[in-house]
């Protein structure tokens, strides 16, 4: 079960990674592999069998897969230290806004089409 | 050689150890998020990356050799961003009736992101090379580096500022939404997507899982996004 998940989500991320760089779009092929996955669903309604469950451990442990990239912040130190002011700033500022921003127009838009009754 | 120096030479030359540390450190982080009750600011994955770049420093590995043994974890994420498309998959139907929401928050998000970075960096005295590497931030991390080296910035230092603005994301999400009064976990997901890419769809899965559907999402959709309006905005922002 969880082999054949994993050949799943593998195979998926290949054709994403291939079709990616044939056509040389700007997407990274694992997220053409979810379209590709979610295609494969949608046709084949017993895949979700399959991949349910490791799907679901994945995404359950998804931020564990990001420490190795974080801890490559310290090979940046330098760059970092010498414009850290307009940097921290830059990304705090513009993250919390950006949040804001889309959580905001979201539910705005969600709450005018929901008394359009749509 | 003494026998610690031949244990410390032989764990040096094989991924067990820096994978272990790796998987530990998180352990570790998690159970201080736990212990801290799930106070947002107390965040697993900039724990487990502090403690990580601490024990290299002390003992003087470079990346690259951490890298060796982390690398394991670090390939999940691929499958791991396949498999967003189960959840997508699993709330279909809601995912359709939100689609005019999506769009019109994804705009305004995109662009926000973009022109925010740029302009506070810019104030705030940072350099033009700066600027365009931090102008693809929130888009998840090959993006972003390619957009990066498209409009003149550096994409290695793009990845640093990628990573730094999804520790910010995850960690400011909640908060900043509960104090917006946002209860919506379509928006609250969506939102953490577009800002902080797979960290934020991975806080948010952390918390409920139609917010991780719409996260992965905004992730995707921002990515697009971002490709599209960095290259646009950049020539009259910097």
């Amino acid at each position: 079960m969880m082999i054949t998940a994993l050949t799943v989500l593998l195979c998926c991320q290949l054709a994403g990674e291939v079709v990616a760089r044939l056509f040389r779009l700007p997407v990274p092929g694992p997220v053409l592999g979810m379209l590709f996955l979610f295609t494969l669903l949608l046709a084949r309604t017993r895949v979700v069998e399959v991949v349910r469950d490791p799907a679901h451990v994945l995404l359950r442990h998804f931020s564990l897969l990001f420490v190795p990239a974080g801890v490559g912040l310290m090979r940046h130190g330098a760059r970092l230290r010498a414009q850290a002011l307009p940097i921290a700033l830059a990304i705090v500022v513009s993250t919390a806004a950006t949040v804001a921003v889309t959580a905001l127009v979201f539910q705005l838009v969600a709450r005018f089409r929901g008394k359009e009754g749509g | 050689m003494g026998p610690v120096a031949r244990i410390w030479v032989y764990l040096h030359a094989s991924p067990l150890l820096w994978l272990a540390a790796t998987l530990l450190a998180y352990q570790l982080g998690t159970w201080l998020f736990q212990r801290a009750r799930q106070r947002p600011l107390a965040n697993p994955v900039p724990i487990a990356v502090a403690i990580l770049i601490l024990v290299l420093w002390a003992t003087g590995t470079p990346y690259e050799s951490y890298f060796e043994g982390a690398q394991f974890v670090h390939f999940l994420l691929g499958p791991a961003t396949v498999a967003l498309a189960v959840p997508l998959y699993q709330n279909r139907v809601q995912v359709r009736q939100a689609l005019t929401p999506m769009l019109a928050a994804l705009a305004a998000g995109s662009a926000t992101a973009i022109v925010s970075a740029v302009v506070v960096a810019r104030v705030f005295g940072a350099t033009a090379e700066t600027l365009s590497s931090l102008a693809p931030k929130s888009a998840s991390t090959p993006i972003a580096m390619g957009i990066s080296e498209q409009i003149g910035g550096l994409p290695s230092l793009t990845a640093a500022f990628v990573i730094a603005t999804g520790i910010v994301g995850s960690t400011i999400v909640t908060p900043l939404l509960d104090w917006l009064r946002i209860r919506d976990w379509r928006g609250r997901g969506f939102s953490a997507g577009v800002a902080a890419h797979g960290l934020g769809a991975a806080r948010a899965f952390q918390l409920n899982e139609l917010a991780g559907t719409f996260a992965g999402i905004g992730l995707a959709l921002n990515g697009v996004a971002t490709a599209i309006l960095a290259p646009l905005l950049i020539g009259w922002l910097r």
